[in-house]
């Protein structure tokens, strides 16, 4: 972890034994060939030292005055959304606007919107970490962090979207156990397999990032300046020394989650697309969906990582952490799925037009040009065409440029679920029973309201907790390299 | 503290990385067994230089997987087979595969949970005592610093400050139990 790939290590003379009271050879790093240096992943060489102060500092002191209106907004936008959900569970589903045909619309697009928002963080804490991404360590625990607060907002909406809430809450139901009746719940439906994927990943979520926090809240322990945060930090530490055989068990138990988070956060979001893909309503019924729900999710994840981690580097003075190179670097991951996003919408429609299914072609057809249009083509527009910006260097450094087409990668994404839901279902079968779904203000304030809580959490996260992972993040600096001249090495044997 | 505390060990802090690195090759050479190193992030080879063995917690993560895997296809089995079969759309009361989506998902739970559990187990945490936390200086381990500790259980512990000395440490203290 300490082997800093991006650090040029020619030139460190190979010598076993040196002679006794020799000179110690100089030791010469060579530079790397024209074209091919690379920009360091913490500018300016900081100190170690410098980067504990830095990181810790913004949860130890006091919170800039703009956290304040942040916070209070953020959370009266939750209270509201928790006064819907109440006004909602009282009265029933109808407050909401979906009905026959359309009996999912805003319910299940939230719900699939957030939990695609949370699939970034576990794959860059944990794809990333095992393609030995060193550019990761910067950001892997605000985007865990992100993971696990999306996750808890994805989680309200199909409960709250089952109408009595008090029965799927209840063993028997989603729980697998006996209902009144003795019956037990099947597990031939994809929305058990949901139940399970689901929460598996966001309990997995928190383990991994709580299993990163061990070593940081030793940091905060030992920095602590009262005795209440240095109990709690200490408690919550279990005692963590940063002995090296602690170490050594500690990276192999971090591999290893990355290792099941990895097939973990695949699995998560096919399953998720089985929800549709196992039905046979045209517009649902295809085996594209598992990889292009994938690929859309980690596009609209890392949309809402950069709409974080943008306004975040600055207000924060995080610059020389969260370096340009590590936003650049994440326009191009959004550039790659948001490719892979567009390819998708064309392969599905040309299977709907070679697999000669007259429903399903019509299901497309309607898509793109029937009722629904105007929210196709702002798919389109924020989906396809706007990724592809980050072709050009001055859009992926342009940190305005970068936030503002990040918010928009979020507002294609979420029309994206909305289509597929709400455009499959009002036509159906029979022309009889077509409709058109059309949100009430319940609906719209009930989404509103959890980015309200989306908001508070992480804001409470930056206020408790360091936002970047220290030690891993000091793992990655040449000082931590034992044969690199900055971390003291004056040749001799290694 | 009181002159006749029993000494937990001998605390040595360094100052870079390479110096750490260098003293643990020295302390594992001169054959102590009941040492550590502290490092406020893993220092790679430092495993190698300190002689350990790979780290067992991958067990721990094998048997939970098992277990998650195996109690996942025994759970659907027994729920929509054997205890109350029912049948739905005409599918078959049980096949393994659409008892593989859940069974996958509580392989990687329980896999999870296991692999937390055993490298808490295996470094013997949670443990919020420890006699190193009275020695200020060694605040700097999970901060700037690089310590390494010798246990005065160690049969060289005699040896353990001229080595620690001749190892180029900066500062050099006895941490009482």
């Amino acid at each position: 972890m300490a082997n800093a790939a991006s650090m040029p290590h020619a030139g460190i003379p190979a010598q076993h034994a040196p002679e006794p009271n020799a000179v110690p050879p100089q030791i010469v790093v060579a530079d790397p060939p024209k074209g091919l240096e690379r920009q360091p992943l913490v500018l300016n060489g900081r100190s170690l030292g410098s980067l504990t102060d830095s990181i810790a500092g913004i949860c130890e002191g006091r919170m800039p005055i703009w956290w304040w209106p942040a916070f209070i907004i953020s959370a009266g936008v939750m209270t509201m959304m928790a006064t819907l959900i109440a006004y909602l569970i009282s009265t029933g589903v109808g407050v909401w606007g979906l009905n026959n045909p359309a009996d999912w619309a805003w319910d299940i697009t939230n719900f699939v919107f957030w939990i695609g928002i949370g699939h970034a963080g576990t794959l860059i804490s944990a794809v990333l970490f095992l393609l030995r991404q060193k550019w990761r360590t910067s950001i892997n625990r605000a985007a865990e962090a992100m993971t696990l607060f999306a996750v808890a907002c994805a989680g309200i909406f199909p409960v709250v979207h089952t109408g009595r809430v008090w029965f799927a809450l209840t063993p028997g139901y989603l729980i697998p156990a006996p209902n009144a009746n003795y019956i037990w719940p099947q597990f031939r439906s994809p929305l058990l397999w949901d139940v399970f994927a689901v929460s598996t990943y966001g309990t997995v979520s928190l383990l991994f990032w709580y299993i990163g926090l061990i070593p940081d809240l030793a940091t905060l322990r030992d920095r602590a300046k009262n005795k209440v945060r240095g109990f709690f930090y200490g408690l919550f530490a279990l005692g963590w020394t940063g002995s090296n055989r602690h170490w050594s068990n500690y990276e192999k138990a971090y591999m290893i989650f990355a290792g099941l988070s990895t097939p973990l956060v695949l699995s998560v979001h096919s399953i998720v697309s089985f929800d549709f893909a196992v039905s046979n309503v045209p517009g649902w019924h295809t085996t594209i969906f598992p990889p292009y729900f994938v690929a859309g999710a980690i596009f609209s994840g890392f949309g809402m990582v950069l709409t974080l981690m943008v306004p975040m580097r600055t207000l924060f003075k995080l610059e020389d952490i969260i370096t340009t190179r590590h936003v650049e670097l994440m326009c191009k991951v959004i550039l790659a799925t948001g490719s892979m996003v567009g390819y998708a919408y064309g392969m599905e429609f040309f299977i709907a037009w070679y697999g000669g299914s007259p429903y399903e072609l019509y299901a497309f057809k309607n898509r793109a040009f029937g009722p629904y249009w105007w929210a196709y083509w702002s798919m389109i527009t924020c989906n396809v065409i706007s990724p592809h910006f980050f072709w050009f260097k001055w859009c992926r450094t342009n940190m305005v440029f970068v936030f503002f087409a990040s918010i928009v990668v979020n507002i294609g994404m979420w029309f994206e679920r909305f289509v597929i839901i709400v455009t499959s279902l009002h036509r159906d079968y029979l022309p009889a029973s077509w409709g058109y779904f059309t949100p009430t203000w319940v609906d719209v304030f009930t989404f509103v309201g959890s980015f309200g809580l989306f908001m508070t959490l992480f804001l409470l996260f930056i206020r408790f907790l360091p936002a970047i992972a220290i030690s891993e993040v000091k793992g990655v600096t040449p000082q931590a390299d034992p044969h690199h001249p900055l971390g003291g090495a004056k040749g001799g044997h290694h | 503290m009181s002159a006749t505390a029993k000494p937990y060990g001998i605390l040595a802090r360094f100052d870079t990385a390479a110096d750490i690195f260098e003293a643990a090759l020295r302390v594992r050479d001169a054959g102590y067994r009941k040492w550590d190193v502290y490092t406020p992030f893993p220092i790679h080879g430092m495993d190698e230089a300190m002689g350990l063995r790979t780290s067992k917690v991958g067990y721990f993560t094998f048997c939970g997987g098992l277990t998650g895997f195996s109690f996942g296809m025994w759970m659907i089995w027994f729920m929509n087979k054997f205890d109350y079969g029912l049948v739905v759309g005409g599918k078959p009361l049980f096949t393994p595969l659409f008892a593989f989506p859940v069974s996958y998902e509580l392989t990687i739970l329980l896999s999870a949970f296991a692999t937390l559990g055993g490298m808490l187990f295996v470094n013997r945490l949670p443990k919020l005592y420890n006699p190193l936390f009275r020695s200020e200086t060694f605040k700097r381990a999970s901060n700037d610093r690089f310590f390494i500790c010798i246990e005065a259980a160690d049969p060289k512990f005699a040896e353990a400050r001229t080595l620690l000395e001749a190892a180029g440490a900066s500062a050099i203290e006895l941490v009482e139990d």
